[in-house]
């Protein structure tokens, strides 16, 4: 079924400026695949190279963060929407 | 090159902020927007936000999607975005360090104050590669708001 993911402003360069983009899937984590399918650019500000979502990228399913859901298993229905919202971490330590 | 352009009160406003955090580190963020054309980032406003971690305040920073969630609001109600953020490096150099890039996009300006036994020490700014293998500096040009 179809739902809308709207993507954030500095990552819709990776989405050809679409704010934005219906996919596909039954849960959130197949949504979510079915966008970095669509638009592979996505895939390493989202994800580790293990394919796990970083730590600092929360999915919000209709305003509702999915970590107090199922998570990536929690099943979507026609016409949700998922939000890309980042949690801004950073600070000293060793030093690039 | 790209290029943050900030009005010298904007810009004293986080480095107060980073000075008066000092031994913890501060965090904000910078409301504006950027422009892909000219590689030009306008900061119009800055938030300054509370440091949301419970310990090791001295050395991190976090702000909670909650509060990204509210910032962006009131960006959008000015026609804005959120064109990126600041924070502090109390006592060490205002360079990014590999957790910095751990968690960064790419497309948003991460401007870092170091400040030095409560002084401010230097002010940059940095952009993270599109590969994310490194952040690249990019010039703060101070700026009058047009009037």
């Amino acid at each position: 079924m179809s739902v809308t993911i709207q993507i954030p402003t500095p990552l819709r360069r990776f989405t050809g400026d679409q704010g934005d983009v219906v996919v596909e899937g039954t849960t959130v984590g197949e949504a979510m695949q079915d966008l970095t399918r669509r638009h592979p650019a996505l895939q390493r500000h989202l994800y580790t190279d293990d394919g796990a979502l970083r730590s600092f990228v929360n999915l919000f399913l209709n305003d509702e963060d999915v970590r107090h859901l199922q998570k990536e298993a929690t099943p979507v229905a026609a016409g949700d929407t998922l939000s890309i919202i980042p949690s801004i971490a950073g600070g000293a330590g060793s030093a690039l | 090159m790209f290029r943050l352009e900030i009005t010298p009160s904007h810009l004293q406003a986080a480095t107060e902020h980073a000075a008066a955090s000092y031994p913890e580190e501060c965090c904000g963020f910078l409301i504006g927007r950027f422009d892909a054309a000219t590689e030009v980032t306008a900061v119009e406003r800055i938030l300054p936000v509370n440091n949301e971690r419970q310990e090791s305040r001295h050395n991190r920073y976090l702000i909670s999607p909650e509060t990204v969630l509210a910032a962006n609001k009131e960006a959008r109600a000015l026609g804005l975005d959120i064109a990126g953020y600041y924070h502090s490096h109390p006592d060490h150099p205002a360079r990014p360090s590999e957790f910095d890039r751990d968690h960064a996009w790419p497309g948003l300006s991460y401007v870092i104050v170091s400040v030095e036994g409560g002084r401010v020490a230097d002010t940059r700014s940095w952009r993270l590669s599109d590969d994310r293998e490194r952040f690249e500096e990019e010039e703060i040009f101070q700026k009058e708001a047009a009037s």
